[in-house]
């Protein structure tokens, strides 16, 4: 559970910035009268969701990882069986690929910004071809895997790998409706105003989805068997 | 007293009626609806109508444990099948629904003095997920096998094991209606906590927030984080049980035969439930202690005492139920110095609930005391919440846990304070705001009728049930067999406990038809009948309409509980009621 | 109505204490050393019940006394820092009060005397199934893969240290009086728990890995074991009988089991001939 705690604290450091700003140890029975400011955020109410969202499916994988890890580590029992697969070299290009998609829809986002239409349309088109080649690759990935003998079902290390590749490629997916959204909005010429939320939406986003997959594409890296195994994680871990 | 500005120059926040969802048609305001009001009492229904399918399971398997052998369609699987669905629709499906679902529903918008939800699409679809999740439920009933008997833990490797009842078709869909369930909840659960954080009208700080909308606003935060670990849970057993993994299933020889399975951990997936299952008490508890905070000061006309260490308490227990969960594990052969951790952490979490307890009773003293229906309920939870509080204690403290965990003590001390509590809770809950909801208040008589019944009941129930325990009766035992450790008078207080179990179920019926009858035949309850403060109770019509303030939206100028407040005459003052005239002021 | 609800507070107390005190259902007389343990659910009844009295009488007080009446004005108090940091440290000692016994016996629980005699306590659905170590005192090592009809509990039959185990199934599990036990739990399916009421002491048995506890039987006698953890339909009939007798009437007893080299013949002389 240790990769669920760094989650949660830091959404909890979060949390505290925000209550320490609203007067919890205030005393509201001496304050009669209106205040004008509720302590309500300037930010849209979307991108607040948003980032709510996003929170719960960050505990999501910080879970998958907590499991993978804590799994990996319960060497004390009989269970000493953990043998990860290789670790596909084609995933290194498919971090690539999503690094460039994440960056051209900020790219968008600028373009929103400085109110350039085209550009805008350019950069969400890049980074909906870029996240489906992404997406083809994890496939890729996957079908090398199953040529060479690593099957789903043939121990948890793979089980784990399948699975949460697999649930990140629906969030990429799950993200790729909502670029579909925008992309229509913006051949259907709506305003730039409306425009702006919905492309920087999609720009946080990706940007999140990408930092999943370098959070488990790290993890990954770490416990590839064929380097040797980090000293520091393992420590990490085994204390839950 | 701070005057925090004059009063005229503020104009109240404005939704433009543009960005307000407005229905079109029949089925868009009563079925697919986007009010968050309708929405609110689509949940409750729902919520209560499954949770009426779980009362009758609970006395079929009352009348098993009571009379064993005497009912020949109670199978020793059907047993098994009917605990596990008890269990689980009460905690998940009616208890968690109807809280954030129902109440957060209605009241979030009405009490901070919004218009509707911030995202009411989404909040719609957070509905229908969720009537499917429960159709899929209800499904289990009618396939091949039945319903799974895993326990509502579900735990692995026997839940999708033969051997279990329901392991081919029912385990399945539990698994994917608690999925969907999880789904339909985050969408809600999105609506609740941004609702509160933007959708509050001026002048509402969070200080000014009715201790409800903290609790509720605190529980849905909780339950975001914590049904992950559900939902990942039940993702990867449904793969151990689909496409053969072996996420949490070892190597496993069943009847001769060596099962396909290797290298996975069953407590891993304990883990995970519980990494859920802990705040998903809180989840439930923090709604009830925030209602009944309210309902307590409303009706003994004062102020709730500690406003201040009542929030503190609240986002304390919030944070601590996170470090908690092992003290389900104490027993499961998890590493033992764990236990050390855990039985602290758990031991420190009485202290601010203990705190809730006193400022309620509190609240009480030199108050002035109306026994309404709702208050009675009010009551009866602080007694029951207390009762199982303690025996809290003693699971908690992992060396008494361990003579006592999985024996009925166990059953005693949760239904007692996270069923018979909360449920207390909501029923008061609904006696309170059904005015409000219908126009019409609920027939008092039968109200009393309900309470008393209810409250002694349950308690006669839960209160001998845990004695069983302690002598060492184990719990999903559906029958005990011949033993010499235990006195042949056991079976005698099984029979007392069902009977006042049945006792207990069929005056809900009296409940269900005072629902119904009220609304037709209640008095008209006015718009404010229990001169109540919050904001709910100012709405210009009732039950409130569509958009629920009318033209302009209120004003906040105090906070929830000026009750018996200096200068309100013996009465009360309204959360949007200005403050009077600063001559007046200076002479008082 | 306030005087009903008042008095049926204090009703609900003096039944309850009533209860307590008069029913004949009360922890089964102890057979193992976890005399601790029930001193501490004593204590926790005690601390705890006092506290439940308390409460709950105030409670019928504050109904009673502040009931409404006509011309009865309420009390306006938002706080009293006094009294919720009086009653905040009173409530944190009585959880120190709980917890420090508490912890003290859970580390005793833990720590296995040195001289304990290993006992195997293997799970599966619906039956107990039982090992001993035989002359040389050590347990062979197993793994659920052994796992056959000739040998059901799974001994590695390469493992010379197992040949003398002495394998239990279908039968009474003999303990001698006053020896510590340390229990090992296997199981070969789903999760069970080994638990004998009167010994306090219980543990799950969980596929994949061995878990323990320890006690010493205090008291001669036999004592139904039952299982703990729902393992399916055959829960309630998962149980067998722990008999506690002198050292003389053990070491009889089990010169009469067999061994794992003798009751599992093919299994083991496979591997001799290996």
């Amino acid at each position: 559970m240790s990769i669920m705690f760094v989650f949660l604290g830091v959404i909890g450091t979060i949390a505290a910035w925000w209550l320490s700003r609203q007067r919890l140890a205030s005393k509201p029975w001496l304050e009669v009268g209106a205040i004008d400011d509720a302590g309500a955020s300037s930010l849209p109410a979307a991108k607040i969701g948003l980032g709510v969202f996003l929170a719960v499916v960050g505990a999501l994988f910080a879970l998958f990882f907590s499991a993978y890890v804590m799994r990996m580590h319960m060497v004390e029992t009989n269970l000493a069986d953990w043998k990860a697969p290789p670790l596909p070299g084609l995933l290194w290009l498919n971090t690539g690929v999503l690094i460039l998609s994440s960056g051209a829809l900020q790219w968008a986002r600028g373009a929103a910004r400085h109110r350039e239409m085209e550009a805008l349309k350019a950069g969400l088109i890049a980074g909906g071809v870029l996240s489906l080649a992404f997406l083809a690759g994890q496939l890729l990935a996957w079908r090398n895997l199953v040529d060479a003998g690593y099957f789903l079902a043939s121990n948890p290390a793979n089980a784990f790998f399948y699975l949460i590749t697999g649930v990140h490629g629906l969030h990429v997916l799950g993200g790729l409706a909502a670029l579909g959204a925008t992309l229509a909005k913006a051949w259907d010429g709506v305003a730039f105003d409306q425009m702006r939320l919905s492309v920087e939406l999609c720009a946080i986003y990706w940007h999140f989805l990408l930092l999943v997959w370098l959070v488990f594409f790290g993890l990954l890296l770490l416990t590839d068997p064929i380097r040797s195994e980090s000293g520091l994680i393992a420590a990490i871990c085994r204390v839950f | 007293m701070v005057d925090l500005g004059s009063v005229e120059a503020i104009p109240p926040a404005e939704t433009a009626d543009v960005e307000l969802y407005h229905p079109k048609s029949w089925l868009t305001k009563y079925v697919f609806c986007q009010d968050a009001k309708v929405i609110a009492i689509q949940y409750s229904v729902t919520a209560l109508a499954i949770g009426f399918v779980a009362l009758v399971l609970s006395w079929l398997m009352r009348l098993q444990l009571a009379f064993p052998g005497s009912f020949a369609f109670i199978t020793p699987s059907s047993y098994y099948q009917f605990i596990t669905m008890h269990g689980m629709i009460m905690v998940i499906y009616l208890l968690t629904a109807l809280f954030l679902g129902g109440f957060g529903n209605y009241l979030i918008p009405l009490m901070l003095g919004a218009r509707d939800m911030v995202f009411p699409y989404v909040n719609m679809l957070s509905y229908w997920i969720y009537l499917l999740a429960v159709l899929v439920l209800i499904a289990t009933f009618f396939t091949p096998g039945g319903p799974t008997g895993a326990g509502w833990t579900l735990y692995p490797p026997q839940a999708i094991l033969e051997g279990t009842p329901g392991q081919d078709w029912g385990i399945i869909l539990m698994l994917i209606s608690l999925i969907l369930f999880i789904i339909g909840f985050t969408m809600g659960g999105l609506n609740y906590v941004v609702t509160v954080l933007q959708g509050r009208t001026r002048g509402m700080t969070l200080m000014r927030m009715p201790l409800t909308i903290w609790g509720i606003f605190t529980a849905a935060i909780m339950a975001l984080l914590a049904f992950p670990a559900l939902l990942v849970g039940a993702i990867m057993m449904l793969f151990d049980r689909l496409l053969g993994t072996s996420f949490f299933m070892p190597a496993i020889v069943q009847a001769g035969e060596h099962l396909k399975y290797g290298g996975g951990s069953p407590i891993l997936f304990q883990h995970l439930f519980w990494f859920f299952g802990h705040p998903e008490v809180y989840i439930v508890a923090l709604p009830a202690f925030g209602i009944v905070s309210d309902l307590i000061s409303t009706h003994a006309r004062k102020n709730i005492f500690g406003y201040r260490m009542m929030v503190w308490a609240i986002l304390a227990i919030a944070i601590l139920s996170f470090v908690v969960w092992g003290h389900h594990m104490y027993i499961s052969g998890m590493n033992p110095p764990f236990g050390f951790f855990f039985a602290t952490s758990t031991l420190i979490i009485a202290v601010p609930t203990a705190i809730k307890v006193y400022n309620w009773v509190l609240t009480l003293w030199r108050g002035d005391i109306h026994f309404t229906v709702p208050m009675l309920f009010a009551l009866g939870f602080i007694v029951t919440f207390v009762n199982g509080g303690i025996t809290g204690l003693f699971l908690g403290n992992v060396i008494v846990d361990v003579p006592l965990s999985a024996t009925m003590f166990v059953v005693a001390h949760f239904h007692m304070v996270m069923g018979v509590a909360p449920i207390l809770v909501v029923f008061g809950a609904i006696y309170h705001w059904y005015p409000k909801i219908t126009g019409r208040m609920m027939n008092e008589t039968l109200g009393r009728i309900h309470f008393w019944i209810t409250f002694l009941g349950a308690y006669a129930i839960f209160f001998p049930m845990h004695y069983l325990g302690f002598m060492g009766a184990p719990r999903r035992y559906y029958e005990m067999g011949e033993t010499a450790f235990m006195p042949a008078s056991a079976m005698t207080l099984n029979i007392f406990i069902t009977i006042a179990a049945l006792i207990v179920g069929a005056v809900q019926l009296a409940f269900a038809f005072n629902l119904i009858w009220s609304l037709f035949k209640g008095r008209e309850a006015g718009g404010n009948p229990w001169r109540a403060t919050t904001l709910e109770w100012q709405t210009p019509q009732t039950p409130p309409g569509h958009g629920n303030w009318g033209k302009e939206l209120p004003v906040v100028y105090r906070w929830a509980y000026d009750y018996s407040a200096p200068g309100a005459d013996g009465g009360f003052l309204p959360q949007n009621q200005p403050p009077a005239a600063p001559a007046s002021r200076a002479a008082a | 109505m306030a005087i009903a609800v008042a008095l049926a507070l204090v009703l609900i107390v003096i039944g309850s204490v009533a209860f307590h005190l008069l029913s004949p259902w009360w922890l089964t007389p102890i057979a193992s050393n976890w005399r601790y343990i029930d001193d501490t659910i004593v204590l926790t009844f005690w601390i705890t019940g006092a506290g439940f009295i308390i409460v709950i009488l105030f409670m019928a007080f504050c109904l009673f006394r502040f009931r409404h009446k006509e011309g009865r004005q309420a009390a306006y108090e938002p706080e009293n820092r006094g009294v919720e940091i009086w009653l905040a440290m009173v409530t944190a000692m009585g959880v120190v009060a709980l917890l420090a016994p508490g912890l003290l016996v859970w580390s005793q629980f833990i720590t296995v005397p040195k001289d304990a005699a290993e006992v195997e306590v293997v799970g599966q659905q619906w039956q107990w199934s039982f090992r001993l170590p035989g002359r040389d005192g050590k347990l062979g090592v197993s793994d659920t893969k052994f796992v056959d009809s000739d040998n059901p509990l799974g001994l590695n039959p390469d493992d010379p240290n197992g040949r003398d185990d002495v394998v239990i199934v279908g039968a009474d599990l003999h303990l001698p009086l006053g020896k510590p036990v340390k229990v090992l739990l296997r199981s070969i399916d789903v999760v069970h728990d080994f638990y004998v009421p009167e010994f306090r002491a219980k543990m799950d048995s969980v596929p994949g890995l061995v878990s323990y506890f320890w006690f010493i039987p205090t008291r001669a006698g036999t004592f139904e074991s039952l299982c703990a953890a729902f393992c399916g339909v055959g829960h309630p009939q998962m149980r067998a009988n722990v008999v506690v007798e002198s050292e003389d009437g053990f070491q009889e007893w089990l010169r009469k089991q067999h061994t794992f080299a003798q009751s599992s013949p093919q299994t083991t002389k496979a591997a001799a001939r290996r």
